[in-house]
């Protein structure tokens, strides 16, 4: 309950400092819209079915892009972990393909795949993959090779290694790279949706700044900050229940 | 036929010559003890009769499966005590026989145990459960009871001995400690020198085994001196 009651202090606290900055007139209000303003708004987007749509729409393109992520980061992570060959031959380009900025894949994406859902989900899946897989192979990099001997001299093949050790034993460090990877995910839609969309969170960020609305602008970050928060508390559930067997300062 | 029959055996990693000339055979049943000094390649003779990483010289037969027990429990984590042992079940046989080998080793009522809340005795029973599933009639062990305390060791000693009657195998045993020679084994094979040779070969008198109050006073000198004896010029050449 302590915890509980902590974890809400900064929150109450720029709660406070927005209405106080609202009420003295720091800013216009056409620039700040005060908190009151902010939940009418949310109610109002909600009434005619239009925040449910953009919510929707975000959360789709987002769980769309980290699921195929997820999948190619898993499947490449792990042959690149595991085989020194192939590290060689294509880890090095890509880390430059991760070294490049998320917005700069955004016109050659359009051009390819036009605005469409594709682009989206290509640049969210792009921006997702790279934490887990980075992750991943660092995770298979650490795994005991005392326990890969028992595997082998037990006769498993290499496939059968894999799968029953060095995955198992990699999987704190995967599941810390899909939660990195997730709220990556949600950075690069907004990148994504900021650009070119007419639905969704990054959308209402970008209606809200054309029609000057700041309660538009601040409903969409409210609700990013909501979402994004959910998705992480989510993968931490998930981490706990799945490594409770690791043997930290914090199991 | 011999359990485990090795002709001339010689190892060398890199420009190291480890093992040389090492002629051992091990007969069906029996518990032979490899004695020798941390780091004089008794380990990397028992690796090598297992086929691990090693390409050696010379000839190693050794009849049926081979159960290996490592120094270190090397237990999966993220399984439990039934699991891990399950780990090296392939048929539905060696599945069927997973719970009387829990039985067999003291583990029934840790079968739910996450590794990391186990004891190092536990752990080790663990691992010698995981290599005794497939019913191996050589079981090679590594040092297994390196890393206990003196009451835990004698205490796994005994359970050791009894469990390898009961699933009649072969044994090889690598150890530093006479004394755990002393009473496991059957005969005693102490490896000496660089490259390592077999320095010394001693029978323990079957009406001496397993028997902490006989003394074996003339073998354990023996040993004792044989192993020192090594130390000695070790220091002198240095």
């Amino acid at each position: 309950m302590r915890n509980v009651l902590l974890a809400w202090f900064v929150p109450a606290a720029i709660l406070v400092l927005w209405i106080v900055a609202g009420a003295v007139h720091w800013f216009a209000p056409d620039q700040l819209a005060p908190p009151g303003r902010v939940i009418a708004e949310l109610g109002s987007l909600w009434q005619r079915g239009l925040l449910q749509q953009d919510i929707l729409a975000s959360v789709a393109r987002v769980f769309s892009g980290f699921a195929i992520a997820l999948a190619l980061a898993i499947v490449i992570g792990t042959l690149v972990g595991l085989n020194g060959t192939v590290e060689r031959a294509i880890d090095p380009t890509l880390q430059a393909i991760r070294s490049v900025p998320s917005l700069a894949w955004v016109p050659l994406l359009l051009l390819w795949l036009g605005i469409g859902e594709s682009a989206k989900v290509t640049l969210i899946a792009i921006g997702a993959f790279f934490p887990v897989y980075v992750n991943l192979v660092a995770g298979i990099h650490g795994v005991d090779r005392k326990l890969v001997e028992v595997a082998r001299i037990l006769g498993l093949h290499p496939f059968g290694i894999a799968v029953r050790v060095v995955l198992p034993a990699a999987l704190p460090s995967l599941l810390v790279g899909a939660r990195i990877g997730l709220t990556q995910a949600w950075l690069f839609l907004v990148a994504a949706e900021l650009l070119a969309s007419t639905r969704g969170l990054g959308f209402l960020l970008t209606e809200g700044q054309q029609i000057s609305r700041p309660d538009e602008i601040l409903v969409a970050i409210l609700l990013l900050a909501i979402l994004g928060k959910l998705c992480e508390s989510g993968m931490r559930t998930i981490e706990r229940r799945s490594t409770a067997w690791t043997d930290g300062l914090r199991s | 036929m011999s359990a485990i029959r090795i002709v001339d055996l010689s190892v060398t990693f890199g420009a190291l010559r480890v093992l040389e000339g090492i002629s051992l055979t091990v007969e069906r049943g029996e518990i032979v003890a490899i004695l020798g000094p941390s780091g004089c390649g008794k380990s990397t003779l028992l690796r090598t009769i297992a086929g691990l990483d090693v390409h050696p010289i010379g000839d190693i037969a050794v009849e049926g499966e081979v159960g290996y027990v490592f120094q270190e429990p090397r237990l999966f984590p993220w399984l439990t005590v039934e699991r891990n042992v399950r780990f090296a079940a392939r048929t539905p046989d060696e599945r069927a026989r997973v719970d009387d080998v829990l039985e067999l080793t003291g583990l029934d009522g840790a079968r739910s145990t996450l590794p990391k809340a186990l004891s190092g005795g536990m752990a080790q029973r663990t691992a010698l459960a995981r290599a005794l599933v497939r019913k191996p009639s050589v079981l090679l062990l590594d040092e297994p009871l390196a890393a206990l305390d003196a009451l835990r060791r004698m205490q796994l000693q005994e359970a050791l001995a009894e469990i390898i009657a009961a699933v009649s195998a072969t044994a090889i045993l690598v150890t530093h400690d006479i004394e755990e020679a002393l009473y496991l084994a059957d005969r005693i094979v102490l490896l000496h020198g660089s490259p390592a040779t077999i320095a010394l070969e001693i029978v323990v008198p079957p009406h001496k085994h397993r028997n902490r109050d006989c003394n074996l006073t003339a073998e354990r000198s023996a040993l004792f001196h044989a192993l020192s004896g090594d130390e000695t010029r070790q220091e002198e050449s240095a």
